[in-house]
C-alpha cells in the first residue's frame, strides 16, 4: 500500500472513531444546545470520514469503497489513534477528550493544507473550517467546567488524569508517518508538539486545571499494533448490518 | 405536528355577544388573519393553550431524539449516519425554536423541561413506540415526519406569530426528514429479501401509531372547536388523516409493501380512502404511560437532565465568575 493510502487511512479511522464515540450521546445531552453541538461534531467527523476514507479506498485501488473500509475491517485493520477510541464517560471526559483531539487536529489540517498532495490539502482546507469551530468550543467548555464549582473542577482534572497518557500517541512518528513527511504529504508529527503544548499550558491555567507531569505515552492505534478492548465493542455495534446482510445495499 | 389533545379552556367557544369588547377585537384581528404578536393583548385561554401545544411539540422534539438516536451508531453506511445525524440535529434545533416561541408567552424553557421530567406535559404518543429494524429509521422518516408534515404545513398560517414563522422554518427541514426517509424505504423495499421483510415489518408496526398521531376524532371536542376558532389549529384531526391516508397508500404500493388495513378501500364517492382506526384504547394506555417505551424515554431524560446537573452548575458558575471580574475590571 502507498504512503498516501496508510495515512489516509489513520486520519480517517481516527474521524471515523470519534465521530461514533460522540454520536453516541445523541438525545442525552446536560443541555439541548449541547446536544446540538455534539451532533454537528459528530456529524463533521463522518463527514471528513467519508473525505479520507475514499482517499485511502481510491490509492487502494481495489474497487473498495470508504464504506467497505470502514464496515468491513476487524480490530487489528484499524488505524485510529487510542484517544479516539475510549469510552466517553461523564460530559466532562467526552469533552476533554474532544479538546486534546481538537487541538491536535487543527494543527495537524493546517500543516496539511500546505500538503504536497492536492487531495490531502483539499480536504484540509475543508476540515480545518469545521475544526476551528470545534476547539472553539470545546476549549471553552474545558474553560468553563475546570473554573467552575468544586465538583466541575474535580470531574475536569479527573478526566485530563485519565486521557492525558494517551495524548502522546499523536506526536509519535513511526516509518509511515517518517515518509509521509519525506514526501511533503504530511508534516514532521514532533513538530507539533511544541505548539500543542503551548495551547494546553494556555488553556489549563485558564481552566485552573494541571497538565499531568508524566509524559508516558500508551501507543499503537494509529500503528495497528495495539488497540484498547474497547474498540472491538464499538465495531460490533457500528459494523452489525453490513457484516449480518453481507451484498445488501442500504 | 407532535400536538394531541392539547387542553383549551374546556369552556367551548363563546358566542360574539358572550365576549368582552377586547375579546371581541381579537377575535376580529383572528377571523381577518392579522398575527398576534408577544405583547398583545391576548385571551389567558389562548396563551395557557398555546403553551401547552408549543411546549408539547418541543418535547417531542427532544424526546423524538431518542428512537433515531437508538440507530446512529448502527446506521449501515457513512452517508445514512450523516444523515441521520443531521436530521436527529435539525430536531433538537425544531425544539430550541419552539421552546423559544413558547417563551415569548411568559414561560421558560426550564419550566417546560420540568413540567415534562416530572409528567405534567405529554410529547406525541408515537415517541413511545420503539425503532427495532434499520428500516424504521425509514418509516419514521417516511410515515411519522410525513404526518407531521400534514400538520405542520397548515399551521404554517397559525394565528400566533412567533409560532407560525418557527414552523415555516420547520417545514423546510421536515420535508427532506421525510424525503431521506421514503429513500431509505425505497432502498430496502428494492433490497434482498431480507431487506423487504425489514420494510414491511416497520410499515406493520408504525401505520396505526402513525394514524394516531393526528389524536381521536375531534368532531365532538370542545378544546378543538376553541382552537380552530383562535386559528390554534386548522384542520379537523379527522380531515387531515383523511388526507395522510389517501397520501401515503399509493407511496406505500409503488414500495411494493401492503398497509396492514384489510378494510383498506378507494371510495371512489368520497374521492379518498376508507380505512380502519387505530385501536383507540392503545392510544390512550399510551397517553397514560403504558406504551413500550414511556418509561424507558422519560428515564432516559431524566438521567440526561439529572446526570447533566454538574455541567450546568459549573457553566453557571464560571460565567457568574467572569461577570463578577469583568464589573470589578470596570
Amino acid at each position: 500500500m502507498s504512503t498516501l493510502h496508510d495515512f489516509a487511512l489513520r486520519m480517517g479511522d481516527s474521524t471515523l472513531i470519534l465521530g461514533h464515540r460522540v454520536s453516541e450521546w445523541c438525545g442525552h445531552a446536560p443541555v439541548l444546545e449541547e446536544d446540538i453541538a455534539l451532533a454537528n461534531t459528530a456529524l463533521d467527523l463522518i463527514g471528513q470520514t467519508q473525505l479520507w476514507l475514499g482517499l485511502a479506498a481510491e490509492e487502494e485501488g481495489s474497487g473498495k469503497t470508504a464504506d467497505d473500509l470502514a464496515f468491513l475491517r476487524d480490530a487489528w485493520e484499524f488505524r485510529n489513534a487510542l484517544l479516539t477510541e475510549l469510552p466517553n464517560g461523564d460530559f466532562g471526559r467526552t469533552l476533554m477528550r474532544q479538546y486534546l483531539f481538537d487541538e491536535w487536529h487543527l494543527l495537524m489540517l493546517q500543516a496539511l493544507q500546505g500538503s504536497s498532495e492536492k487531495r490531502v490539502s483539499d480536504i484540509a482546507d475543508k476540515a480545518v473550517k469545521e475544526v476551528s469551530y470545534h476547539v472553539e468550543r470545546s476549549r471553552d467548555t474545558v474553560i468553563g467546567l475546570g473554573d467552575g464549582t468544586a465538583e466541575s473542577h474535580k470531574r475536569m482534572q479527573d478526566a485530563l488524569d485519565y486521557l492525558y497518557p494517551y495524548v502522546g500517541e499523536l506526536f509519535t512518528p513511526d516509518a509511515i508517518d517518517e515518509a509521509a513527511t519525506n514526501a511533503g504529504i504530511a508534516p514532521d508529527l514532533a513538530s507539533l508538539r511544541a505548539p500543542y503544548d503551548a495551547a494546553l499550558t494556555a488553556t489549563m491555567a485558564e481552566a485552573t486545571l494541571s497538565l499531568p507531569d508524566s509524559r508516558f505515552a500508551h501507543k499503537g492505534g494509529r500503528t495497528g499494533k495495539m488497540h484498547t478492548e474497547h474498540l472491538g465493542h464499538i465495531l460490533t455495534q457500528m459494523q452489525w448490518l453490513q457484516r449480518a446482510y453481507p451484498g445488501a445495499t442500504w | 405536528m407532535y400536538a394531541q389533545m392539547v387542553k383549551s379552556t374546556g369552556e367551548g367557544v363563546k358566542t360574539r355577544a358572550e365576549m368582552s369588547p377586547e375579546e371581541a377585537a381579537f377575535q376580529d384581528r383572528i377571523d381577518a388573519g392579522i398575527k398576534i404578536e408577544p405583547k398583545d393583548w391576548m385571551p389567558e385561554g389562548y396563551r395557557k393553550t398555546l403553551i401547552r401545544q408549543i411546549g408539547q411539540h418541543a418535547h417531542s422534539e427532544i424526546v423524538g431524539q431518542l428512537p433515531e438516536g437508538n440507530w446512529i451508531t448502527r446506521a449501515p453506511t457513512l452517508e445514512r449516519k450523516a444523515i441521520l445525524l443531521a436530521k436527529v440535529q435539525d430536531e433538537a434545533g425544531h425544539g430550541l425554536y419552539l421552546y423559544a416561541a413558547a417563551e415569548t408567552m411568559g414561560v421558560s424553557r426550564d419550566e417546560l423541561t420540568e413540567q415534562l421530567l416530572d409528567g405534567r406535559m405529554k410529547y406525541s404518543s408515537i415517541f413511545n413506540y420503539p425503532t427495532l429494524n434499520w428500516a424504521d429509521i425509514g418509516a419514521v422518516g417516511w410515515l411519522v415526519d410525513g404526518a407531521a408534515i400534514m400538520n405542520q404545513v397548515p399551521l404554517q398560517r397559525t394565528s400566533y406569530g412567533p409560532y407560525s414563522r418557527a414552523m415555516i422554518r420547520i417545514c423546510k427541514e421536515e420535508s427532506f426528514h421525510q424525503r431521506q426517509g421514503y429513500d431509505i424505504m425505497m432502498k430496502m423495499a428494492q433490497g434482498t429479501a431480507a431487506q423487504k421483510a425489514m420494510a414491511q415489518d416497520a410499515l406493520n408496526r408504525l401505520w396505526y401509531p402513525s394514524l394516531m398521531m393526528f389524536g381521536p376524532s375531534d368532531k365532538d371536542s370542545v378544546h378543538s372547536a376553541q382552537s380552530l376558532a383562535w386559528k390554534i389549529k386548522i384542520d379537523t384531526n379527522d380531515e387531515l388523516r383523511q388526507k395522510f391516508v389517501d397520501q401515503t397508500v399509493p407511496q406505500a404500493e409503488y414500495l411494493g409493501l401492503t398497509v396492514p388495513d384489510e378494510n383498506l378501500k378507494w371510495n371512489a364517492e368520497k374521492g379518498g380512502y376508507d380505512f380502519s382506526e387505530p385501536d383507540w384504547d392503545e392510544f390512550f394506555d399510551v397517553l397514560r404511560g403504558n406504551g413500550p417505551c414511556n418509561v424507558d424515554r422519560m428515564e432516559k431524560r431524566n438521567t440526561a437532565w439529572d446526570e447533566g446537573a454538574w455541567v450546568r452548575d459549573g457553566l453557571m458558575a464560571h460565567a457568574a465568575k467572569r461577570a463578577a471580574l469583568k464589573t470589578a475590571a470596570e
